[in-house]
């Protein structure tokens, strides 16, 4: 009661069907083009139109290729701020026109690919003011969460539902239990917004948070930067919540403020009071509440096949028996090709991936090139650096990053989910061992038998300079 | 996707005892890349990497390959799958939940499901059912001892029965679900029929 959640959910409760789920109000619907050709199928087998097409934006990010445009491409990018891209899977190229087409066709707005309005969605949303605090935000995408950082309630969604909300702007849902997580204290150098959720991951699970909301507070939330804000509540649903709020503050109006989409002049000041109600009462109930130190989180690395089998850097891995249930089996160990007992400081690794909804902004950019900086990439290790949208993109060239990594043997890619999972070129060969920013290491995600260790970017930096998993705390002075 | 009114349901099991299996493992990203509906396409994708070594061929030890398991659903066989807890963990795609259909199974057992995966469950007429993780071992050990082991599914009674121990339990659904599948509705209709009594959508956040 009384929680942040509560009073956004509250504000958008249509109606609550007697015995059954509640019909919620949907502020914005984002889509991509992997789980909405078959929910414009649904309106199109229905003869129905979409219902409030200005409060849906769509974009491709899955399929999109990151490589570098060749010279006469190039010359594109600085005349018209575009660039053509071609998407050799013929498969992957059929979703993307089918986007484009299906907004056009609909009345949708449509980030092209290519364009520099394009991204990854979770990227792109919050940073044009798109997702805004006290909003429901869905998007057939589990990392939905991301936008609930700005203070937002957002979820994945399948793609029944999207046609739903594309029909009605609204969705059924069975209202979730809440749940409080408190990260009390300061984060020492080298611990980083990503360590944290691998962290709690690691204590409470990927099923930890199934069937909450989340919302995360205490002190080291406070001082997060809205980067940082956005990886952790990225991450929520690697948890099992499908969403993971934070109550907006200073920070997160600095952040939106004069963003493209974000209201102005006057509007603003009446957004600003109305989203400073938005935050969790003294009195809040809420149906778990755990906290953790943030003096006991070490910078992060996964060693299953699961983001909660994780072990602070300069662990070992956890014997069968003593890791906590579920999290690593003796199979997910045999995939990865690691031992219980072995410890993962110093093993050389193949690929190093920056980027992702999770790790893909700017901030990301700056702490990894905080470390290359005046050090040069490993020669064993293929490192694709690429980022979460055209405008992170833009400001790393802008501040001169972009120079920094190239001195150090970088190439800086185009923005695109990239290595994140294997559905465009960038797919890490099968057997090859990757440090990565992104949020999953499935088996099979960056490609069919490749092996992931996720990490933050300070920790991919490290060992993208030194070719084995390093403890980044050991560059950071 | 699949509109099929949901009654009782008698049949034997394809026992999948994987914890947290993740959605990327149900149907592989690949997979993906369609903009088609076809449930057979969907089908044949489920569990593919599993089933499949990477030259495509049967992997023989996988039990969906194995001699007691390998038929195909249709009536009263293997149309319920029971599986390890955390079920369709990860991402959201409703392709997962296709795959199951698509492979014709209409229930799936756990002690435990992710919230997305559970919801495109729904949605596409397959019926996941919550036991306690005591009836989903003891339903294990009956399929390992007996392949035969059929489960009785009674959605209007709301109880699912291990046939071969006969022991049985309770499992919840709410209500306008419940009536949703077993009259084959679709939560698209009911909203549609909604849409009258909507609040215009607030100025701040797009509205008009
Ligand atoms: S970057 Fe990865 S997790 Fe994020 S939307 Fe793209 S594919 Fe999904």
């Amino acid at each position: 009661m009384n929680t942040l959640f509560d009073k956004i959910w509250d504000a958008h409760v249509v109606q609550d069907i007697p015995d059954g789920p509640t019909q919620l109000y949907i502020d914005r619907l984002y889509m991509h083009e992997v789980t909405s050709p078959q929910a414009f199928d649904t309106l199109r087998d229905k003869g129905i139109k979409v219902l409030r097409p200005r409060q849906i934006f769509a974009m491709p990010d899955h399929n999109i290729p990151s490589a570098l445009p060749t010279e006469n491409e190039k010359i594109k990018v600085e005349n018209e701020k575009c660039i053509s891209l071609s998407i050799d899977d013929e498969k992957g190229r059929k979703q993307v026109d089918t986007l484009k087409r299906n907004c056009a066709e609909f009345g949708i707005t449509h980030f092209d690919m290519g364009t520099q309005d394009n991204g990854i969605i979770h990227v792109v949303g919050p940073e044009k003011g798109l997702s805004l605090p006290g909003m429901t935000i869905v998007c057939g995408d589990s990392h939905t969460s991301t936008h609930g950082a700005v203070g937002a309630l957002a979820m994945g969604i399948g793609t029944s539902e999207v046609a739903q909300v594309l029909a009605s702007q609204c969705i059924l849902q069975q209202k979730p239990k809440t749940m409080r997580i408190n990260i009390e204290g300061t984060l020492a150098k080298g611990v980083t917004a990503k360590d944290v959720a691998l962290y709690i991951m690691a204590q409470m699970g990927t099923g930890g948070a199934t069937g909450y909301a989340v919302e995360y507070a205490g002190s080291a939330i406070r001082s997060m930067s809205m980067e940082g804000r956005l990886t952790l509540s990225n991450l929520s649903i690697e948890m099992g919540s499908r969403a993971g709020l934070i109550a907006p503050d200073e920070m997160t109006f600095a952040y939106l403020k004069g963003r493209e989409y974000a209201p102005k002049g006057a509007a603003w000041d009446k957004a600003v009071a109305q989203w400073q109600q938005l935050y969790s009462g003294p009195d809040a109930v809420f149906d778990k509440e755990v906290t953790y130190r943030a003096e006991d989180i070490a910078p992060r690395i996964t060693y299953g096949t699961n983001p909660g089998a994780g072990i602070a850097i300069d662990e070992c891995i956890p014997s069968l028996s003593a890791a906590s249930e579920g999290v690593a089996s003796a199979a997910d160990l045999a995939y990865m090709d690691f031992k219980p007992g072995q410890k993962l400081e110093g093993l050389p690794v193949d690929y190093a991936f920056l980027g992702a909804c999770t790790n893909g902004r700017i901030e990301d950019f700056r702490a990894f090139a905080s470390i290359v900086k005046g050090r040069t990439k490993a020669p064993g290790v293929v490192a694709w650096l690429v980022p979460g949208s055209w405008a992170v993109r833009q400001q790393i060239i802008d501040e001169g990053i972009d120079k920094i990594l190239e001195e150090a043997g970088f190439e800086l890619r185009l923005p695109s989910c990239s290595a994140c999972l294997a559905m465009n070129a960038d797919k890490v060969p099968a057997g090859k061992l990757c440090i990565s920013t992104s949020n999953r290491n499935f088996v099979g995600r960056q490609g069919p038998g490749a092996r992931t260790i996720l990490a933050s970017p300070l920790t991919v930096a490290a060992a993208a300079v030194t070719g084995v998993i390093t403890d980044p705390r050991k560059f950071i002075v | 996707m699949m509109n099929k009114q949901f009654h009782t349901i008698t049949s034997t099991c394809i026992p999948i005892a994987i914890d947290n299996c993740n959605t990327d493992l149900i149907i592989p990203a690949r997979y993906l890349a369609s903009t088609t509906r076809d449930p057979q396409f969907f089908g044949d994708a489920f569990m593919h990497d599993l089933r499949y070594d990477a030259s495509g061929n049967a992997v023989h030890d996988f039990v969906m390959n194995k001699n007691e398991f390998s038929e195909a659903p249709n009536e009263g066989v293997h149309e319920i799958i029971v599986a390890g807890k955390n079920w369709g963990s990860g991402s959201s795609r409703e392709h997962a939940a296709w795959a199951i259909a698509g492979y014709g199974v209409r229930v799936v057992i756990s002690s435990s499901f992710a919230d997305i995966h559970r919801n495109n469950l729904l949605n596409c007429f397959v019926l996941p059912v919550i036991v306690s993780p005591a009836f989903q071992q003891q339903l294990f050990e009956s399929i390992a001892a007996q392949p035969q082991t059929q489960v009785r599914v009674d959605l209007p009674a709301q109880t699912v029965t291990n046939l071969s121990t006969g022991s049985s339990e309770h499992f919840d659904i709410n209500g306008y679900k419940k009536y949703c599948l077993m009259n084959g509705l679709d939560d698209i209709d009911f909203l549609l029929k909604n849409v009258g009594t909507l609040p215009p959508a607030p100025p701040l956040y797009g509205g008009e």
